[in-house]
């Protein structure tokens, strides 16, 4: 079947006019639909990061502790002792939307296939997930369907999913963001990369069986295209988690040998790009012989088969003498393995099916001359001060208090995470439900922590204070474990970059977040970009979500937010001024949505966090709780529901307006608590390193009390905490 | 001691297991394919958690008809104590080692925390670390821990002493509330009519030690290992 190239097939592949011309130009003739399919899939925005790559090219990706950043599947840490960290987070946000349970199911088992890769052992799993208001009528049922994917995937695999965030706001009821991380660990020699080298050496598929879903142009329906095509398949993938644990088993038992030249998982457009990428990175050509390629129905085309996303599959070059022993570690665990094709010396990937060459095209312009724009942009206006005083105090801050704990944005994530197995592998030592997660290094006294963050809210109002603040945040939850911060990893979830006011976004956000990862030694070695999250012209509030690890060295020297025992002295890090722009209470409370956010001191966050870090890991503190959404009296709250024991509180004299000192979400700020002996040094050694602390009061009872007046029993709060999300599903 | 850990195709607390056999034991256990049809001489045999061949068809259900399954089964009826945890317990019932059924848990989804169990049975040769009645924090991790038999059966089972778990309130009283997936009679583990084969859905093997928030799963792990120095 031959397709004429129509203007109508180039724009259904997502091509521009001028894309077409620049492919005419390189190839010297017109392509043909298979050939026309496989450079949509390069340079699409997803593959070629054509809108932000100029942007992605400013930010801080290097380091002492970085082994490899961006470029790769994922990215690789130092972590000592002869070990990496691996680790990377990726969006599924459109199929998610469309399909909540397999999006996110995918999206999981995407990001653990782009560890494992590399030769790492999965460890933890996290997420970033925004959904729309909660009385947007999809809402409940997106909820319900991305957890059960995530813990559907997770849970069957046996990788603990042990943290994540979530976030409800009327900016994403056309658009849902679901942002999956995955870390893993392998020995610091034994890492993989997709680099192919070596001419004539064995291309190698394993996994799963290619099938028609997820092909990117099935949802095309135009006529001269399907005449003889079978029913459109959803263009959403199916996962099958047991499959990947076979591939995990078979992947890293293959790779404790020597036979992995380069491999690369098949992800986003599938065999293409991942045969693509290696090639290209070899400076080799690549030729495919479709007829070999393991598939679930007959028939398929060469189209269908170089653009099926199907799940659970990898692409590997191996040396010729080891392909055999191979082949039976695959069959041992029953997945298939066919050698596909062949590396080779002309810088062309050219593809066989049925006798026929059905591609042939020059790698390089594949891989690396996809179009770069330089899109314009409009920076976001800056938004005035918004002063504590134009805010309305509330005369009752326990009713407050009851309003936000009990709400959408700071209720218990509970019923989520008990969704997921958080536990299995044996080595969580914090749970969800704290400011960050910790999994032991098997085996080991050495744990790694990890978390996600970011504030829309606050990047909407300012994305260069929000993109500083999302990293801020990440390094606060780090520390307040007792962590040092190690790397990052990040989302770019954005509207359409054709619009200059949404680029002005991401830029923004990108300047903020180099900066802070800069300020904060917090590279960024991995992560994507998840442009277009937009409906009817509609874009969500820029979300450019950060998952960062750090590294405790003993965990025993650990911090946890749960208030420990009665008489302990709370204590204050960091300096309170009372912002309220763009606060919760702000929102929830005064019904105010202007005003700046929070500007974040990069400086004094380092030398605050640097400071409770130090006390932690000296055994001096073992109670922490970094200062977020909601303010201190949230924080103090949250650490008294998770300790089961009240608090006692005094307001310091020069505090000013109650409200903005109980709310108000300046940036740079810890609660800490230790036991009556052990605060007089604390509060030298705070003095000692210019870090800001004041005492709060003390711990004990089952009542938050300020200056003598019951705010709110516990009993009350964690009735309100506890039960907003339960009660809201069962709707 | 010598124990075998039996690994199919996705168990993923096998490893969680050995951990907590050698911690106990000092001895690491062997882990054997489920395509292998013999067994070496052992002192226990444990089927691990996880989702054997994804609990694509019904949990356990083809696992338990595994080459290794059937050398399993004969030297569980020669006396040969076998643990069966979570997915290993519903395997254990799909392999008729143990009666009744691993149901849907009643609230639909999958449920992992710590629950509290009472020690019903402390004359078992896996409960024996635990005194008479007494409550211990566990976690429970699955989709289909709703234990369901016939009412013969149940009768059975509860006037033979071979309920070995319960969930129960942190006071030991056992109620709905403290049911987290729809168990009859609260059931979380029983014992064959023999006492040498224990499945329960919980996981002992995750709280062995204050680092991972608890230790009361150690004991039954002790009591294991103690009885092989003993014999």
């Amino acid at each position: 079947m031959r397709v004429t190239i129509t203007p109508e097939i180039v724009a259904e592949h997502g091509l521009k006019p001028d894309e077409y011309d620049q492919i005419l130009r390189v190839l010297d003739r017109a392509p043909n639909l298979t050939e026309l399919g496989i450079f949509s899939a390069m340079w699409n925005e997803h593959c070629s990061y054509k809108s932000s790559r100029v942007w992605l090219r400013t930010m801080p990706t290097t380091g002492p502790q970085v082994v490899c950043g961006p470029g790769e599947n994922a990215g690789v840490v130092d972590i000592g002792d002869g070990q990496v960290a691996i680790f990377k987070m990726e969006s599924h946000n459109h199929p998610s939307f469309i399909e909540p349970y397999q999006g996110a199911a995918t999206g999981v088992g995407g990001i653990m296939r782009d560890v494992f890769t590399m030769g790492a052992r999965p460890v933890a799993n996290l997420n970033a997930l925004r959904f729309g208001a909660p009385e947007n009528p999809k809402t409940r049922h997106l909820v319900s369907g991305v957890v059960a994917g995530i813990g559907g995937y997770g849970n069957c695999i046996g990788v603990p999913t042990v943290g994540g965030e979530v976030n409800f706001d009327p900016g994403y009821n056309g658009n849902i963001l679901v942002n999956a991380m995955c870390i893993g660990v392998a020995d610091a020699d034994k890492v993989f990369y997709s680099t192919a080298s070596g001419v004539g050496n064995p291309v190698v598929y394993v996994g799963s069986k290619t099938g028609r879903d997820g092909i990117h142009g099935a949802s095309m329906a135009s006529a001269e295209f399907d005449e003889n095509s079978e029913e459109k398949r959803p263009t959403v993938q199916v996962g099958d988690p047991f499959t990947e644990k076979l591939l995990l088993e078979a992947c890293l038992e293959l790779m404790a040998g020597d036979a992995v030249i380069a491999i690369q998982d098949m992800g986003a457009a599938g065999l293409t790009c991942s045969a693509v990428e290696m090639a290209s990175k070899g400076g080799l050509g690549l030729l495919l012989d479709l007829d070999r390629v393991p598939c679930r129905e007959a028939g398929m085309t060469a189209y269908e088969m170089m653009l099926s996303e199907s799940q659970e599959r990898m692409l590997m070059v191996l040396r010729p003498d080891r392909a055999g022993a191979a082949r039976a570690i695959f069959e041992r665990w029953e997945l298939d393995f066919a050698i596909v094709g062949e590396t080779t010396d002309t810088g062309r990937f050219i593809i066989r099916h049925r006798g026929e060459t059905v591609a042939d095209l020059p790698v390089d312009v594949l891989a690396e001359q996809a179009p770069i724009y330089q899109r314009p942009w409009t920076p976001t206006p800056p938004l005035p001060h918004l002063a504590a005083a134009d805010v309305p105090d509330t005369d009752d801050p326990g009713a407050a208090l009851v309003r936000l704990l009990g709400g959408p944005h700071l209720s218990s994530r509970r019923w989520i995470w008990e969704q997921y197995d958080h536990m299995v592998m044996g080595d969580t030592v914090q749970r969800p439900g704290g400011d960050a997660a910790v999994v032991r290094l098997h085996g080991s006294r050495k744990g790694i922590a990890a978390t996600t963050d970011v504030t829309p809210r606050y990047c909407a109002a300012s994305p260069r204070e929000g993109g500083k603040q999302a990293v801020a945040e990440a390094f606060r939850n780090l520390c307040a474990v007792g962590a040092k911060p190690l790397a990052t990893t990040d989302c770019l979830n954005f509207g359409s970059p054709e619009r200059p006011e949404i680029m002005g976004q991401l830029v923004g956000c990108i300047e903020g977040l180099s900066e802070a990862c800069r300020a904060l030694d917090m590279p960024i070695v991995s992560g994507n970009v998840s442009l277009y999250n937009e409906t009817r012209g509609v874009a969500i509030p820029p979300t450019p979500a950060i998952g960062a690890i750090g590294l405790l060295d003993d965990i025993d020297h650990m911090a946890t937010i749960a208030f420990k025992q009665e008489g302990d002295v709370i204590l204050l890090v960091g300096e309170t001024s009372g912002h309220l722009g763009q606060s919760l209470y702000a929102r929830e409370i005064a019904g105010r949505k202007d005003g700046a956010p929070p500007p974040v001191d990069l400086a004094a966050e380092r030398r605050y966090g640097d400071f409770v870090r130090g006390q932690i890991v000296a055994g001096n503190v073992r109670t922490a709780h970094d200062i977020s959404d909601g303010g201190l009296l949230v924080a103090l709250s949250e650490m008294a529901l998770a300790g089961g024991y009240g608090c006692v509180l005094a307001l310091p004299k020069n505090a000013g307006p109650p409200h903005a000192w109980l709310f108000g979400e300046d940036q740079a700020r810890y609660v800490l608590c230790v036991s009556p002996d052990k605060a007089p040094g604390l509060l030298s050694a705070a003095g000692a390193r210019r870090v800001p602390i004041t005492e709060l009061g003390r711990t004990g009872g089952r009542d938050m009390i300020l200056d003598g007046r019951l705010i709110q029993t516990l009993e009350t709060l964690r009735h309100a905490h506890e039960n907003w999300f339960p009660d809201y599903m069962e709707g | 001691m010598n124990s075998c850990v039996i690994v199919f195709p996705g168990s993923n607390c096998d490893r969680d297991v050995a951990v907590a056999l050698e911690a106990s034991s000092g001895t690491r256990p062997r882990m054997i394919w489920h395509g292998d049809s013999e067994l070496p001489a052992c002192d226990l045999i444990v089927l691990p958690g996880g989702f054997s061949h994804g609990d694509y068809l019904r949990s356990g259900a083809m696992a338990a008809r595994a080459p290794i399954m059937r050398a399993v089964v004969a030297k569980a009826k020669a006396g040969t104590p076998v643990l069966g945890l979570c997915n290993g317990f519903q395997i254990l019932t799909e392999a008729g080692l143990l009666p009744g059924a691993l149901m849907r848990n009643a609230g639909l989804k999958f449920i992992c925390r710590d629950v509290f169990l009472r020690v019903e049975n402390n004359y078992t040769l896996f409960t024996r670390g635990y005194g008479p009645g007494q409550v211990v924090r566990i976690p429970i991790s699955h989709h289909d821990g709703n234990y369901f038999a016939d009412s013969a059966t149940l009768n059975r089972l509860e006037d033979t002493g071979r309920v070995a778990f319960r969930y129960c309130a942190a006071d030991g009283l056992i109620n709905a509330d403290a049911n987290p997936n729809g168990s009859l009679n609260n059931i979380a583990g029983i014992l064959n009519e023999t006492g040498n084969v224990l499945g329960m859905m919980p996981h002992p093997e995750r709280l062995i030690s204050h680092e991972l928030g608890g230790s009361d799963g150690r004991a039954m792990f002790d009591a294991l290992t103690a009885l092989v120095q003993c014999a």
